[in-house]
């Protein structure tokens, strides 16, 4: 088992190097070390804990325990073999197996043809699509933290997203991609935008609080969403879909059918990015940090707190909106009922172990995504359910928000800094 | 008689500092023992270590001649050690009875509150050692003095031996400090030690039976007021000489630059705390206003500054009316401003040295082109303002959080005063801060006035305003009772006025002027 885990770690965190960026110029690889310390433990604490579950919940493992004083190697064997299977089909979901990759590879050069390898690249491709929309919508949260906001909307500004760009990649027609495409993109994130804006605007005229107000914002996008999907959005038919957008408005895939993996992963890589020089490298982003850190310094300072809130609030909308339109310009090409179930709200638990850095989310991202593309292999292959998976993900974010906990356990020292403050309370 | 309380060489680290380094202390029976020493000399640690909430590294507790070991403050308090912290640990919301009996609530019948015994034990405390308190009155209603009483009955309900009050008249007026140290006498009167942490010189000598200075985590001295003076402590404390007389010439004031008519102020309660309030501040003077906290002066720096908005009035700073604008505005128009409570107004703790040092500016060149911040332009001007300021800092990229009340104070002022400025708004510039730091800030602020800054200087602590103010504003209840020139009036008279004596009363109490140029200050 810890063969499997160390190596699922080191997968999934695979790029330190990213993340030495963020140090700025007074960073050091200590720096790095200690940020990236408390989320790797969570982590790797999170998989152990599964690993118990995964042991704990089976039938032949309980069994063989019910035996352990006859025979105590065969239930440490089980319980060994039932975790390296589950954690093992987990990898292969997520990454494929490498000797399939390997026989591609073989196949190809022999024969050249593509179709073996490209089965057995199959499930990293899946997973790299699938940790686009958690990196996009995990960015919105963040920057929603940064200003000490808890935008809790982000379920419903993917939604509004999605569906405004499948309008625009279906509704015109006739464009070339260079236009449509860019166009579908930007409706997205201009829808999330307004959603958002909406409990910005209202925290800023009227101190009503933006967890409130972007909870009760989800709950009119997931019922306007019904309502167009079985009404003005409706394609012809029984079911509620929309119409297939255009050729024109889809994100181009790398790879021919079935694998989807396409330029919204990119494009999320670059929004991160510039969402990091936005928050790290200008003068609207050190307002928004300010405003978050301390907004009765800020207004001192001569910054503008209220605007600060609508600001931060309608690129965090734009953000989750964005991540609704890569999901449906570049995977499903239509949207259809609950589409956006779970982003938004999987998206707040990748910021809070993305630390809310940019680069962060990146890599929490990449975990969720992987996590979850891995799992349905799991299910398939050892029979251990897809909920396991929501366990390690909800302990990992436990161990991440109580960092007490995995210092206690790992003895680790607290080091002199000063705790993130990621949003203030109710009230004032 | 072996002393109450024996400390022996009590050793405490925390990663990167050794904040006590062999401590040795003795405390007699009935004595007051000040702990004297500068922000970070370790006074507050070793407290901690006593009433058990830091385990020491090294070194031994001896209480009543026995060796004990603490573990926790409920050791401390069955020890006979209570302790009455700086920010008070009560509830607003409940009466002083039930502050006093939480965490310990006697029962009748097992089930049902007693609080008549309580209140009944707190008229008797508070007869004994002269504590004045409603036992019936919620802490919300009463004033700061009275919650510091309710604290120390706390501390002796739990019948404590030892009293531990750590830094107790920072938060207090002048006259409540009085009544402070006249409590603390009849506590020592019925045969209980006090343990006075402080880092005011006047005070010490005024109260204290011995007084013990910490520096740097180490023991200085022991010493008796009878043989220190306020020159000695301070050397002690700091560990070199300290001038305590701030050095000026007397100020050539020019053109006005902030004009005050009628300004009229509401706090976020809709209570009129600046009522019609006239004055002006000419370049090259300072113009101190002085008053008991409370009395409307952090309304008026803050409509000065833009941070609340103005009800009637008129504010004309350089000859420009400000009225309906944004703080930005005004710190465009060569206002600068220390405020009250650096914390909460002056810094952005989280935020590391560097942009704190532009936090007003870091949107003009050369700090940023467009919207794109010059982290080098901004990294290097705040290295060059350590420097010059001297901050104490391991570098320019630890977040201000880590640095000490003093060089956070200094980041302040490095950051106000390294742009173009003319008018010098400094609320409570020293307040909470050491020797060193005041005798600093001091300094730089007469340098602003003689290089022709006009400076409003706000501050309760008299000794601060007399010795800095070329004219002294007294405020109370929102008015300004009169504007003097200092060296006109004595101490005594701004002290009455402060108190609502009128000016006609207060010339005949007080007649004497004291005509001096160079005040003492006292810390």
């Amino acid at each position: 088992m810890d063969r499997n885990t160390t190596e699922m770690q080191a997968a999934q965190m695979p790029d330190p190097k990213n993340a030495s960026k963020r140090g700025g110029k007074g960073g050091s690889g200590g720096k790095v070390f200690q940020t990236l310390l408390i989320p790797v433990l969570s982590i790797f604490t999170g998989l152990v804990f599964g690993a118990i579950v995964i042991a704990g919940t089976d039938a032949s493992v309980i069994a063989a325990y019910g035996n352990f004083f006859r025979a105590p190697g065969t239930a440490l064997l089980d319980t060994w073999n039932t975790i390296a299977l589950a954690y093992g089909s987990l990898f292969v979901g997520a990454f494929g197996s490498p000797t399939a990759v390997v026989q591609g590879i073989q196949a190809y050069l022999a024969t050249g043809d593509q179709k073996a390898l490209l089965m057995a690249i199959y499930p990293v491709t899946e997973s790299l699509a699938a940790v686009t929309p958690y990196i996009l919508a995990g960015l919105a949260v963040a920057v929603g933290f940064k200003c000490g906001l808890f935008n809790i909307g982000a379920e419903g500004q993917f939604g509004i997203g999605a569906l405004c760009s499948a309008f625009v990649g279906y509704s015109i027609k006739g464009l070339p991609w260079f236009v449509h495409l860019p166009l579908a993109l930007l409706a997205g994130a201009a829808g999330g935008a307004i959603w958002g804006a909406i409990p910005g605007y209202l925290k800023a005229v009227t101190g009503a609080h933006e967890v409130v107000n972007t909870i009760m914002m989800n709950y009119i996008s997931f019922s306007l969403g019904d309502w167009l999907l079985n009404g003005p959005m409706k394609a012809p038919g029984y079911r509620p879909l929309t119409p297939v957008i255009q050729d024109s408005a889809m994100l181009p895939r790398f790879f021919p059918p079935p694998l989807r993996f396409n330029w919204g992963f990119v494009l999320a890589l670059v929004i991160a990015f510039l969402v990091y020089w936005f928050l790290f490298k200008t003068t609207l982003g050190m307002e928004i940090r300010a405003v978050g850190a301390n907004p009765d310094g800020a207004r001192y300072a001569g910054m503008s707190v209220v605007r600060n809130f609508v600001l931060a609030m309608t690129l965090s909308g734009a953000l989750a909106g964005l991540a609704g339109a890569t999901q449906v310009l570049g995977i499903d090409h239509w949207v259809g009922q609950n589409f956006s179930s779970g982003y938004g709200f999987d998206s707040i638990a990748i910021a809070l172990l993305g630390q809310s850095h940019p680069f962060g989310v990146v890599l929490a991202a990449g975990l969720w995504g992987f996590l979850r593309s891995g799992a349905t292999n799991m299910q398939s292959m050892a029979g251990v359910p897809l909920d396991v998976i929501s366990i390690i993900q909800g302990l990992v974010v436990i161990f991440v928000a109580a960092p007490a906990m995995i210092r206690w356990v790992y003895h680790i020292r607290l080091a002199r800094a000063e705790a993130i403050v990621l949003t203030r309370g109710w009230g004032k | 008689m072996p002393a109450v309380l024996e400390l022996r060489g009590i050793t405490k680290s925390f990663p990167g500092v050794r904040a006590n380094d062999g401590i040795d202390l003795m405390v007699e029976k009935g004595e007051i023992h000040a702990l004297l020493g500068e922000n970070g000399a370790g006074k507050t640690t070793l407290m901690n270590i006593l009433y058990g909430l830091y385990k020491p590294d090294a070194g031994q507790v001896f209480i009543q001649g026995q060796e004990v070991s603490i573990h926790g403050p409920s050791d401390a308090i069955a020890h006979g050690i209570g302790m009455v912290h700086q920010h008070f640990m009560l509830i607003p919301v409940m009466t002083a009875t039930e502050n006093v009996m939480l965490g310990i609530e006697p029962t009748r019948n097992g089930i049902f509150l007693d609080k008549v015994r309580v209140a009944k034990r707190i008229r008797e405390i508070s007869e004994q050692y002269d504590l004045a308190v409603d036992p019936q009155a919620y802490i919300g209603d009463l004033p700061v003095g009275s919650q510091q009483r309710v604290e120390i009955i706390k501390v002796l309900y739990r019948e404590a031996d030892i009293l531990i009050l750590d830094e107790p008249t920072a938060v207090l007026t002048p006259q409540e400090v009085e009544g402070l140290f006249k409590v603390l006498r009849s506590l020592i009167a019925h045969g209980k030690s006090v343990i006075f942490i402080t880092h005011k010189l006047k005070e010490v000598m005024a109260v204290a039976d011995h007084i013990t200075v910490l520096r740097g985590g180490r023991v200085v001295g022991t010493v008796t007021p009878a043989e220190a003076t306020p020159e000695k402590l301070a050397a002690m404390m700091v560990g070199r000489e300290v001038n305590l007389v701030v050095k000026k010439k007397p100020a050539e004031p020019k053109e006005v630059v902030l004009d005050v008519k009628d300004l009229c102020v509401q706090d976020e309660h809709k209570h009129m705390t600046v009522d019609g309030v006239s004055f002006d501040v000419h370049a090259g003077e300072v113009l101190g206003v002085a008053g008991v906290q409370g009395n409307g002066q952090t309304e008026l720096v803050y409509a000065l500054t833009g941070l609340l908005p103005i009800d009637s009035g008129e504010i004309c700073i350089v000859n420009e009316l400000v009225r309906h604008t944004t703080p930005r505005k005004i710190l465009e128009r060569g206002v600068a401003h220390i405020p009250e409570d650096r914390q909460r107004h002056g810094l952005i703790l989280s935020f590391p040295v560097h942009d704190n040092m532009v936090l007003c500016t870091y949107y003009q060149p050369p700090f940023a082109k467009g919207v794109s911040l010059q982290q080098d332009v901004i990294i290097e001007n705040a290295e060059k303002l350590v420097k010059q300021f001297d901050v104490r800092t391991p570098n320019v990229f630890v977040p201000v959080s880590t640095l000490s009340g003093g060089n956070q104070q200094k980041v302040i002022v490095a950051r106000e005063f390294s742009r173009p400025i003319k008018l010098l708004i400094a609320s409570q510039p020293t307040r909470g801060l050491d020797v060193g730091s005041i005798e600093y800030i001091h300094g730089r602020i007469i340098e602003k006035r003689d290089e022709g800054t006009a400076v409003l200087l706000v501050s309760p602590e008299l000794d601060e305003i007399i010795a800095l103010s070329d004219r002294i504003a007294v405020m109370y209840k929102g008015q300004i009772v009169e504007i003097v020139a200092s060296a006109e009036v004595s101490k005594e008279y701004i002290g009455l006025l402060m108190a609502g004596v009128k000016p006609a009363e207060a010339r005949k109490a007080s007649p004497t002027s004291t005509k001096a140029t160079e005040v003492e200050r006292v810390f």
